[in-house]
């Protein structure tokens, strides 16, 4: 007992300060992308046919980057040619489908939720998580989001074992075929009203699965989505930015 | 008498497909029995449609003499299983069963294996209806029959924040008699989309084949196609690889004894490991910019270099970390009830794991020597690592502890390889693919050997593709791990063996 509590407090108090303290990211984290205006049109043709995942399109004669298929890669053919450049910023979550499509510097967050929603799941939010497809990456920082150093537990956010315990689902992966019937019963079994959240590209859009006959690019239309937490796979405080956001706490 | 034909697989070295026998099936299967009889065990298995019939190939890895025996044959709509005489087949049999309609005539358990439509256009082997996708799940579960017997089924959605997958447990009281594990639910066609390539996506594709292991599978398939391309990436590259692949086994075994002690209701550790675990994260996030080391292998060398202060920034926050992760889990180590919790549950005995051809912590828990680093090295490895660690009990305990002293030995392997940093540039551009040939890479990622295997075209282009993650072999040691348990210990041992289901399900 003496030993637990001596390596208790050489351990020490690890949780962070977030949300009143911003987090500290390594250098090297990619963002929240930063589009370069007014390139030559062949420029913007590269950049566009360049990325295997169409994560970006033409807006008139600039260029939009939907941050929904984007898997924020390192070797992004787009930043070779400048077109564009990821930044250190880790908020990235929306509201909207929409607003996930990028075009200029300024991007809408997520919005919070309507007042009646908030005097519901204000305090309290219990989830479900659904695994449709993930790679165990969204899984794995969803999980972190438990441990001592995020404490998603003095937010009043839960995962839950079960969804008729849940306010909402939140759903990772591209939703596999096999996949499909057990998301879709699990959203049916949770109390209304529920939100649906959607983690990493996988979910949003298919992510690198977004070419595979076995796979849905994403919940897409098959669920009515409340939050949109782009990254492959997001950043903790990326999803933990985009959960205290719908609960009107940043 | 064996026909199997020995190779030494190092980067750069890949077999033309005139150099390998075609043998007769008879043949084929005397020499894979033969082999397997001595001292070999089957590291991959898979075939490949010809316009009439299927090629089919077997890389069979004799460990201590560092080799691998290629066999190949052609066989047409049905074999003779060889599952009864080597049950490490038997999932491979079912494989090729499901993906190509080919029935292996005696196979004692034939049962889809991700349940997907077949690839060609064949007869259904389970008699489904053509044109609609298989129902996951849908199969025979065996099943005990008695009074008192009673039938439990969990999944595909779990209690937790984890991968979807079917277990079937039948039981009489608490005992569990036999557990069924049926999976397939993550699968999203990874094989099929890596076919006419290499794509761009390929590589993003591998990273997340298994997320935990992006490391792992991204250098196993950087490996393959600089073999196939006849490079070797510079040896810089070679030994930041080692390092990401180290710190990737340091991440998820301290998150394991973190969330073993959490199944034992040991608190402290729990929460300590749990800290620790996205600290080690951190780590590959510094080198790379993605906690889970997207980004920094690639064919030919790396992403990013490990140049300026980084190395010493890594080296210190890894003393830092060491001293902390050592408290943390000797605490578990050192508390009887603890102990008492994790020794006798869930064991699996050592001819069990050979004869199911178990590979990394699972099989390393068992008194098997099985580590790829050791027998068959790529790159840095290649060098010299001399120590797998081994625990004979093959229960919990034995997973834990493999993995609590593989943590020590990753610590001191990382410490090695920064203080000996090449110079030199991260990497080198990739040729050509080699047309008509076969080429394997071997990356021992933190739950065991990934194994990745490719045959080209005449052209150079990926004919086929296949992947063989360490969960695919250790899923049935799960299975056998729980015979005779209580149904209480199933969270238990199934956290010991941590196996992945997107890496089976592909």
């Amino acid at each position: 007992m003496l030993t637990i509590i001596r390596e208790r407090m050489r351990q020490g108090h690890r949780t962070s300060k977030f949300p009143k303290v911003a987090p500290q990211l390594p250098e090297r984290f990619r963002g929240l992308p930063l589009l370069a205006r007014d390139l030559a049109p062949q420029t913007y043709e590269a950049a566009v046919t360049g990325c295997p995942f169409a994560a970006l399109s033409m807006n008139g004669e600039q260029l939009r980057i939907d941050l929904g298929r984007c898997l924020f890669c390192a070797d992004c053919p787009a930043v070779e040619l400048g077109a564009l450049s990821f930044s250190n910023d880790y908020r990235l979550s929306a509201s909207r489908r929409d607003d996930l499509r990028l075009t200029d510097a300024t991007y809408r967050l997520a919005d919070k939720l309507n007042e009646r929603m908030l005097k519901l799941f204000g305090r309290s939010l219990k989830l479900r998580q659904v695994s449709a497809g993930g790679c165990n990456a969204c899984e794995a920082d969803l999980n972190v989001l438990g441990t001592l150093v995020f404490d998603l537990g003095r937010f009043g956010i839960q995962f839950v074992a079960s969804p008729r315990h849940a306010d909402g689902i939140l759903v990772t992966g591209p939703v596999t075929e096999n996949m499909q019937s057990a998301l879709l019963d699990t959203y049916a079994a949770i109390p209304e009203p529920k939100l649906v959240i959607a983690s990493g590209a996988c979910a949003i859009g298919g992510g690198p699965f977004c070419s595979s006959t076995e796979a849905h690019q994403g919940i897409g239309d098959l669920l009515p989505v409340d939050l949109y937490i782009p990254g492959c796979p997001p950043h903790p405080y990326t999803a933990l930015d985009g959960l205290l956001r719908l609960l009107g706490r940043i | 008498m064996s026909l199997s034909k020995l190779f030494r697989f190092r980067h750069g070295f890949a077999v033309p497909l005139a150099e390998l026998p075609q043998l007769d099936y008879a043949q084929f299967s005397e020499s894979l029995l033969a082999d397997v009889a001595a001292d070999a065990r089957v590291a991959c298995y898979f075939g490949r449609p010809l316009p009439k019939g299927l090629e089919l190939y077997a890389i069979l890895a004799h460990d201590w003499k560092g080799e691998l025996a290629l066999l190949r044959t052609k066989v047409d709509h049905s074999i003779p299983s060889l599952t009864p005489q080597c049950p490490q087949l038997h999932l491979f049999e079912r494989e090729l069963a499901e993906q190509y309609g080919v029935r292996p005539e005696g196979h004692p358990w034939l049962k889809p294996v991700r349940f997907h439509k077949s690839w060609i256009d064949t007869a259904d082997l389970w008699g489904r209806p053509p044109g609609v996708h298989p129902i996951p799940g849908d199969m025979e579960f065996y099943r005990v029959e008695g009074e008192e017997v009673h039938e439990v089924a969990v999944g595909p959605v779990h209690a937790g924040v984890i991968e979807p997958g079917h277990f079937r447990f039948q039981c009489h009281g608490e005992e569990v008699m036999h557990l069924e594990i049926s999976l397939g639910y993550q699968h999203r066609g990874i094989e099929q989309l890596l076919s006419g390539g290499p794509h761009p996506a390929g590589i993003y594709q591998l990273e997340t084949t298994a997320g935990d292991t992006s490391i792992g599978h991204a250098t196993a398939y950087c490996q393959l196609l600089e073999s196939l391309a006849g490079n070797e990436p510079p040896v810089r590259a070679q030994a930041i690889r080692a390092i990401a692949l180290e710190l990737e086994r340091l991440a998820n075994h301290v998150g394991d004894i973190g969330a073993l002690a959490g199944d034992v209701g040991f608190l402290p550790t729990a929460s300590f490991c749990g800290r620790l675990r996205g600290d080690y994260l951190n780590l590959t996030a510094e080198l790379c910019g993605s906690r889970f080391g997207r980004g920094l292998v690639r064919p030919g060398g790396l992403g990013f270099d490990l140049d300026g202060a980084l190395p010493q920034t890594i080296a210190d926050r890894l003393s830092a970390l060491e001293r902390d992760t050592r408290g943390a889990i000797d605490l578990c180590f050192d508390t009887p009830s603890v102990l008492a919790r994790f020794e006798g549950t869930g064991t699996v005995s050592t001819d069990d794991a050979e004869a199911l051809g178990l590979v990394g912590v699972a099989a390393r828990a068992c008194g098997l020597v099985r580590d790829a680093r050791l027998h068959h090295p790529f790159g840095a490895w290649e060098e010299g690592f001399d120590t797998p660690v081994i625990e004979v009990d093959g229960d919990v305990f034995a997973r834990g502890n493999v993995r609590r002293r593989e943590i020590y030995a990753s610590l001191a392997l990382i410490k090695k390889l920064l203080k000996r940093l090449p110079e030199g540039p991260v990497r080198s551009p990739l040729g050509p693919l080699a047309g008509d040939s076969l080429a394997v890479s071997f990356c021992e990622g933190w739950r065991g050997e990934v194994v990745h295997a490719a045959l080209t075209d005449a052209t150079g282009r990926i004919a086929r593709y296949k992947i063989v993650d360490p969960s695919f072999h250790n899923w049935s040691g799960l299975a056998m791990a729980l015979r005779g348990q209580q149904i209480s210990d199933f969270p238990l041992c199934n956290k010991s063996f941590n196996l992945s289901y997107c890496g089976f399900d592909l």
